[in-house]
């Protein structure tokens, strides 16, 4: 074999090289060199800085009248950003959450002190479609939320799963409030 | 197993694996135990150097593809969103940049070892002429690469070389419009030159590398004695003058690819544009098919070419004389092998006439070179066309002053000094 000579095979315990010492370090400082060298070439893959600024969004909310509400683009899926009436509150903290398919009490899904703000992803957690009932002439179901076409699924006020083959609530994406009338969403 | 080859190696999945496909007795053979003549000098890290180039070229050119817009109204966008958006763009698009200005360097020394030492003599003859052919895929595809960033250069250079096409008699207007895909280079023509330059040439050159390395295992290499080593074997069948591949040309190898990539790197982190000379200013503004820049000239390494077709003056009517004196330049390469008449190889036997003609042609490489960069001018033509007849004389000659003379006597052994 054309292997690089190693230590004099005479001995019961072939002392360590300088030799080894050697190969020890330039096999590192090789390791080192190649994640260095795919470290950019990976990293190039993860989202850049325009994907990145578009991450997070302002929405104002003072256009939106109390039992109106708006769909915005985030990240590329629909969000629902309703504002919800007083009465439309006191039915969504009265449903027992034992009833439901996927139990969430109603505080859960709102922001402490902005319990009028609704803000839930668009996307039906059956297959994916965009339910109705952001728009006031739109079917809003039994149960006054959301109502989905495409399979016959049905949201509460509070964007929960009531009827149908959808298996979990609309879900809530982060969001915070800046002020009373700004949230930023991502 | 009946029919099948004994692989011995020691790990058994290693064994296993090359039974059925001798990969590791392959590496073995042509890069463990593969004799290499003792008397090589750094000249002989060249090739190895080229094709750590060409994957360096490969692995940025895949990840710009997935950033880059082959379009006209969002290519030059889509470069400038890699240098400031994209996470390591600017790196991704620098070492591309200049590494394709790195590839040249490096191919144009290891062609000058060719020349120098007379690899190109038998039995190496269609290995020189593989390189050859290397050569101009290289120049192909380094020409649709630059078009890519539809900046000024890109687009004016772009005309410049496709209308080369157009002189050609009969044929030269229906073959412009061919290449274009259009009347003028539009989107179509961008288009096509991003499939060429991504996936076409680049697979023929990786083609053509393997059989280049193929046809050089075949014969073995030249060494600057230009002996052949296995005319000269030991009792064991190894030529006398070898010796492993690995380590020693493994560990050389290393050694030259860190000094490459130290010059590299300095480039790409600290001169990125080296100046305007291997990322050029005018390629910084977007394409502008009504303004064409004061100064078109190609990228620095085909300047020495562009020289010469602005050397030779219109005739009867057409340029195509330029474009055929041009392309002649580098065909005449092909020929190289029955040029040279002369019984040695290496220029250390050859005598004072081969080594002023191959100083001549190395000078009026690098003055070619600079008359191309330059706007034309009288004194700038007339250099052009002196030196032009230089670089033709070199090989046109050849037959005459190979033969005519002295040598040296070629020893039997390798010159070769242990320190």
């Amino acid at each position: 074999m054309a292997a690089t000579a190693d230590v004099p095979a005479h001995g019961p315990a072939p002392a360590t090289t300088k030799r080894d010492f050697l190969k020890l370090v330039t096999g590192a400082s090789a390791v080192i060199g190649a994640g260095a060298i795919a470290w950019p070439l990976v990293d190039s893959m993860n989202p850049s800085k325009d994907v990145l600024a578009l991450a997070e969004l302002e929405v104002d909310l003072t256009p939106i009248v109390a039992g109106q509400g708006i769909i915005v683009s985030w990240r590329g899926q629909p969000v629902f950003v309703r504002h919800r009436t007083d009465a439309e509150i006191k039915e969504a903290v009265a449903v027992p959450p034992g009833e439901l398919r996927d139990p969430q009490a109603d505080a859960e899904r709102v922001k402490a002190g902005h319990a009028q703000w609704l803000i839930v992803s668009g996307v039906c957690t059956h297959l994916g479609c965009i339910p109705l009932g952001t728009k006031s002439s739109d079917p809003r179901g039994s149960y006054g939320g959301w109502f989905c076409p495409c399979h016959g699924s049905q949201y509460d006020v509070s964007g929960r799963v009531r009827h149908g083959p959808a298996p979990a609530n609309l879900a809530v994406p982060p969001y915070v409030f800046d002020g009373d009338t700004k949230i930023k969403i991502g | 197993m009946a029919g099948l080859h004994k692989s011995e190696f020691a790990n058994p999945v290693v064994n296993w694996i090359d039974t059925r496909l001798p990969i590791f007795t392959m590496m073995q053979k042509e890069y463990g135990v593969f004799p290499t003549p003792k008397n090589f000098n750094y000249f002989w890290n060249f090739g190895a150097l080229a094709m750590v180039n060409l994957v360096i070229m490969i692995a940025t050119g895949v990840f710009l593809a997935m950033n880059y817009t082959p379009h006209v109204s969002m290519a030059f966008d889509s470069v400038e969103r890699i240098m400031r958006d994209v996470n390591y763009g600017w790196l991704l698009r620098y070492v591309h940049a200049n590494g394709a200005s790195m590839f040249f360097i490096v191919t144009y020394i290891h062609i000058f070892r060719g020349l120098y030492y007379g690899s190109y003599k038998a039995p190496r003859e269609l290995l020189w002429m593989i390189g050859v052919v290397i050569l101009l895929v290289m120049m192909a595809t380094a020409f649709m690469g630059y078009v890519l960033p539809w900046g000024q250069m890109s687009y004016w250079g772009a005309q410049v070389i496709v209308s080369l096409f157009g002189t050609i008699p009969v044929i030269g207007d229906s073959l412009s419009e061919w290449i274009k895909g259009d009347y003028y280079i539009s989107d179509i023509t961008l288009n096509r030159f991003f499939a060429l330059h991504v996936i076409a040439i680049p697979l023929i050159l990786v083609f053509l590398v393997v059989a280049h390395i193929l046809a050089l295992h075949e014969v073995g290499s030249n060494n600057p004695d230009g002996i052949e080593i296995k005319k000269n074997k030991g009792p064991d069948g190894h030529p006398v003058d070898g010796i492993p591949f690995h380590p020693y040309m493994t560990v050389k190898d290393i050694f030259g690819l860190g000094m490459f990539l130290l010059v590299f790197c300095g480039i790409v982190f600290f001169a990125p544009t080296f100046g305007g000379m291997f990322l050029e200013a005018p390629n910084f503004d977007q394409a502008n098919p009504m303004q064409t820049p004061p100064h078109i000239a190609p990228v620095w390494y085909f300047t020495p070419f562009y020289a010469m077709l602005r050397a030779v003056p219109s005739f009867a009517g057409t340029q195509v004389w330029g474009v055929i004196v041009m392309f002649g330049a580098i065909a005449l390469l092909f020929f190289l092998p029955w040029l040279d008449r002369s019984p040695v190889k290496s220029i250390r036997y050859k005598g004072a006439i081969t080594k002023v003609a191959l100083a001549l042609f190395v000078v009026s490489f690098v003055v070619l070179a600079y008359c191309g960069m330059k706007p034309p001018s009288p004194v700038l033509l007339l250099a052009s066309r002196v030196f032009t007849a230089v670089y033709f004389a070199f090989f046109l000659l050849m037959p005459w002053y190979s033969k005519i003379d002295s040598t040296k006597p070629v020893p039997e052994r390798v010159t070769y000094h242990a320190h």
